[in-house]
């Protein structure tokens, strides 16, 4: 196997490079279990032996579902080394959004994590006989299930072993017939927009995001990094996966999606991914936890961190600083930045990565300026991840970054950002018109995104295409701008800006409840539900304050200052991805927000002063109940701009 | 459910444990009043009732709290002798508690283990110290504590103490302190009291996991009725001391008597 096109050549040779070196880590009752390479590798034989023994053929497709488990990504190889394309699907899909993908990958095996995902398969497997295998990892609660198909993980392993046993040379022989332009993976996009699209990534293209982390960040097998994320994003397949078998570090799977930050600060990743709502999360509780905090410890904070981000950026820059100033970052450090960055699970951290979205400058700059190496990636599923990154010492907020090596970029008359290289899927499966329509003939792929590029090649993006509006003055309405900001707030969780040909911008506010809940307690607030806090006087208040906050800074910019926020609400439900009103990733589902809400957003710019809502609420088991009430509608101060140029008129 | 594809049927098996004809007075009131019924090895058996009905009582004399003064208690094939509640503990009975009782400073992993105590061997001195058997015995405690968290999903809460969680919560834990003692019989009382909707399916499936994985006899008190009805095996009746239905919860449901005196009488016009 002397080429490594595929991964399971790769995975081979790394079992043989890294051997006993740790390749996956699991918490498990309380302690952390270890696997090394050839072990993992050994595993995702035997894996893929006890497939091949149940009827799994070369170009057969595995939809898998769960939470991040060593085993499901074992599953993901194992898949791939029989020739067969795995489909990780997001574990938090109801039942019918995993019957879509199931029907429409065609597919006749499918991974489970647990009783509660086999469940939601055995619920559509009536309408899909094609269907046949559901392997389920935990076995829990799953021991008496008669059905037909469905079966432990353990004895589709054990079959494998027999397998190897008896025909030692029949996996090899499989994993030599792969070639670097088979599909390696199919994920499906969440789709801000219609059905979601399988996006087909050939073992070409992995390799491609797979080599980029040691071109731009020198990673090696020293490395480790926290699979927390949803398995079915496109980032956590390189970071997780592909990027880990290239560069053979370690990657380590949390007990359970609450722990995610008790595991990350045991761990320590050295490497880290996360979107800017994580980062944003991190920051609230950061926020909360001070303000319960002595006030002594509060004043360090504050003036600690007002020194932090003065300087700290530019000592992560490697810019020129001041000897005094160097030493005043120093006892910040050691007083506050190390002990927090340690708190966070960021103390080892060498790089971080933001992408998914654009994230707030205030936020990016927090995290800079306590030291922690935050850069920002831009691109997507389409792109296997990199289209632009932002070198170490060029980072920016305001910017995402040049090409990454071996992708070229354009802008078309439009604005619309486009891109082409080695990352570039191979096609939307079973979907040629929207391939044709998304890549042209020469291999350029849009983004969907409006951008530009600064005087020093840089990339800048404002919003996407089809979010970019204009007031009825004709300027220019980007709603994520003013979002980000408002999202900077700490009770803020989501907010939702409208104006596109309209007079003035208007806001909807969806509070953060864990914020606002221990703001409640500490003020000795009493409520009995997210609602009623939601539509508290004190909490409109703050919400008030903030959005004026955010007016006075947009003054400042000329290309801003008409879109500050003139009348606002606070939603009296959380936008939820099982309403519909936010994507999988938890992107904000713009138009149907607006189609849903439309009667609110109507009052809000007619004036009104309260306005009565009934709302439809979808709970996990896929039950609906309703919410009712009614909102207050609040004005919030606008100001003027201190520049006189156009008032002229 | 997952637990209706249980291949043994529970009406096959043996009662682990019998009232016969059980009286229980507290000075001129009479709490229960001559009382049959059984429970089967491996059943989920639910005591409904309005309240007042005896259905705690009943749940007390089970677990030897309280003494009737009348009737025989048979478990597990013995006649039981009056004993205390900690006699029954050690036969393999635990409970819960309706108003919930849990240590609250400390935090869940403790209060879980704390249910581990009657399978401690090792003197207090032993284990203050941390030393040779005590240790050991401790680490293999912990391992089987590990386990109930990871069966309840509690790994987040491990060590907070548990009176800083949520009530939902608060009960989750209590039901892990429960089974950390192995019990062969669990006794709930009112598991979903005061909990939301998502609450109850939670616990509610967590019930039937205990049932469906370990085989535990459940037997539970509860006020709702759908859930009742959708996860019990069988339910037997009270009002006001008396026992007025027992059966399957369909049985149950058209039982005229029944419906009159718990879940109201039909008002057609």
């Amino acid at each position: 196997m002397a080429d490594l096109a595929t991964f399971p050549r790769l995975l081979h040779d790394r079992a043989q490079r890294f051997g006993s070196r740790p390749a996956m880590r699991e918490k498990y009752l309380g302690i952390w279990q270890t696997w090394s390479w050839s072990e993992m590798n050994q595993h995702v034989r035997s894996f893929a032996s006890g497939l091949a023994e149940l009827g799994f053929k070369r170009g057969d497709r595995l939809v898998i579902i769960g939470d991040n488990r060593p085993r499901l990504y074992w599953g993901m190889a194992a898949a791939q080394c029989l020739g067969g394309v795995p489909v990780p699907t997001y574990q938090d899909a109801v039942a019918s959004e995993v019957s879509y993908v199931v029907e429409h990958a065609g597919a006749t095996f499918v991974l489970v994590e647990n009783q509660e995902q086999t469940d939601k398969l055995l619920e559509v497997q009536e309408g899909f006989p094609s269907l046949q295998h559901i392997i389920h990892d935990d076995n829990r609660g799953l021991r008496d299930y008669d059905s037909a198909g469905v079966i432990a993980l353990d004895k589709v392993i054990g079959f494998g072993e027999e397998k190897n046993k008896l025909d030692p040379n029949f996996l090899d022989s499989e994993i030599a017939k792969g070639s670097g332009d088979d599909a390696g993976i199919m994920l499906y996009t969440s789709g801000t927009t219609g059905k979601p699209k399988g996006v087909v990534l050939t073992h070409d293209n992995l390799m491609f995001a797979a080599k980029a982390c040691v071109e731009i960040d020198n990673l090696d097998e020293k490395d480790s990094v926290l699979a927390y994320l949803p398995m079915a994003w496109v980032g956590d397949n390189v970071f997780s996966f592909a990027q880990a078998i290239w560069c053979g570090y370690c990657v380590n799977c949390p007990e359970g999606p609450e722990t995610v930050q008790a595991d990350m600060r045991e761990i320590g990743p050295t490497y880290y991914f996360a979107p800017p709502r994580v980062f944003e999360g991190l920051l609230t509780n950061v926020t909360i936890r001070m303000e319960d905090a002595a006030s002594i410890k509060q004043k360090l904070y504050k003036y600690f961190m007002g020194i932090a981000s003065e300087i700290g950026g530019r000592l992560l820059d490697g810019e020129s600083v001041g000897a005094g100033d160097r030493i005043k970052y120093w006892i910040g450090n050691v007083l506050v930045y190390a002990p927090l960055k340690d708190a966070l699970g960021l103390g080892r951290v060498r790089t971080a990565y933001t992408a998914g979205e654009a994230i707030g400058p205030e936020l990016f700059q927090f995290y800079r300026s306590i030291g922690v190496n935050l850069k920002q990636v831009y691109g997507q599923t389409e792109a296997t991840v990199y289209v632009t990154v932002q070198p170490n010492g060029q980072v920016r907020a305001d910017t995402v970054g040049i090409p990454v090596p071996g992708v070229e970029l354009k802008i078309d008359d439009t604005g619309e950002v486009l891109y082409r290289g080695e990352g570039v899927f191979h096609s939307y499966y079973k979907n040629p018109e929207s391939t044709a329509s998304t890549k042209d003939t020469e291999g350029w792929v849009s983004t969907g995104d409006a951008g530009f590029m600064t005087d020093d090649g840089h990339l800048r993006i404002i919003d996407r295409v089809k979010d970019v509006g204009k007031f009825n003055s004709g300027k220019l309405f980007a709603p994520k701008y003013i979002e980000n900001k408002l999202k900077f707030f700490s009770h803020v969780k989501e907010a939702v800006v409208f104006g596109a040909d309209r007079d003035t911008a208007m806001a909807f506010i969806d509070m953060d409840i864990e914020a606002v809940g221990n703001w409640a307690e500490r003020n000795n607030i009493s409520y009995s539900s997210f609602q009623e806090l939601a539509a508290n006087e004190q909490v409109y208040r703050m919400v008030k304050e903030s959005i004026e906050q955010v007016n006075e800074g947009l003054i400042e910019d000329p290309l801003m200052s008409h879109s500050q926020v003139h009348r606002f609400l606070i939603l009296p439900k959380q936008l939820d991805a099982d309403d519909g009103e936010l994507t999988r990733t938890q992107k904000v589902r713009r138009a149907h927000i607006a189609e849903k809400y439309a009667s609110l957003i109507d009052a809000l710019y007619n004036g009104d002063k309260n306005h009565f809502v009934d709302l439809e609420v979808k709970y996990e088991d896929g039950r609906i109940g309703s919410v009712t009430g009614t909102l207050a509608l609040e004005e919030a101060q606008v100001y003027e701009p201190s520049y006189t140029a156009d008032k002229v008129a | 459910m997952a637990a209706q594809n249980a291949t043994t049927e529970p009406s096959s098996k043996a009662p682990i444990m019998e009232m016969k004809n059980i009286t229980l007075r507290f000075g001129g009131v009479t709490a229960i009043e001559n009382i049959s019924f059984d429970i089967r090895e491996g059943e989920v058996r639910a005591i409904i009732g309005p309240n007042g009905a005896g259905k705690s009582s009943m749940l007390n004399v089970i677990n030897g709290f309280y003494h009737p003064q009348e009737g025989e208690i048979w478990f597990r094939g013995a006649q039981r002798q009056s004993s205390r509640p900690h006699e029954i503990a050690k036969q393999g009975v635990a409970r819960t508690f309706q108003n919930i009782a849990l240590f609250k400073g400390m935090s869940t992993l403790d209060n879980i283990m704390s249910g581990r105590l009657n399978k401690m061997n090792s003197n207090m001195l032993a284990q203050a110290v941390w030393w040779g058997p005590a240790r050991n015995e401790e680490i293999r405690h912990r391992e089987a504590v590990e386990k109930v968290i990871d069966f309840l999903e509690i790994q987040h809460i491990r060590k907070t103490p548990v009176g800083r969680l949520p009530y939902g919560l608060q009960k989750r834990v209590e039901l892990g302190r429960a089974l950390a003692a192995e019990p062969k019989m669990l006794l709930l009382d009112e598991p979903m009291a005061g909990m939301n909707v998502e609450e109850k399916e939670d616990m509610s499936r967590f019930i039937l996991d205990v049932n469906n994985e370990f085989g535990t006899t459940i037997v539970l008190i509860e006020h709702d009725m759908s859930v009742v009805m959708d996860i019990s095996d069988r339910v037997v009746v009270l009002d006001y001391g008396k026992k007025i239905g027992d059966g399957n919860p369909d049985e149950v449901r058209s039982d005229q008597a029944v419906i009159d005196a718990y879940l109201g009488v039909s008002h057609d016009d």
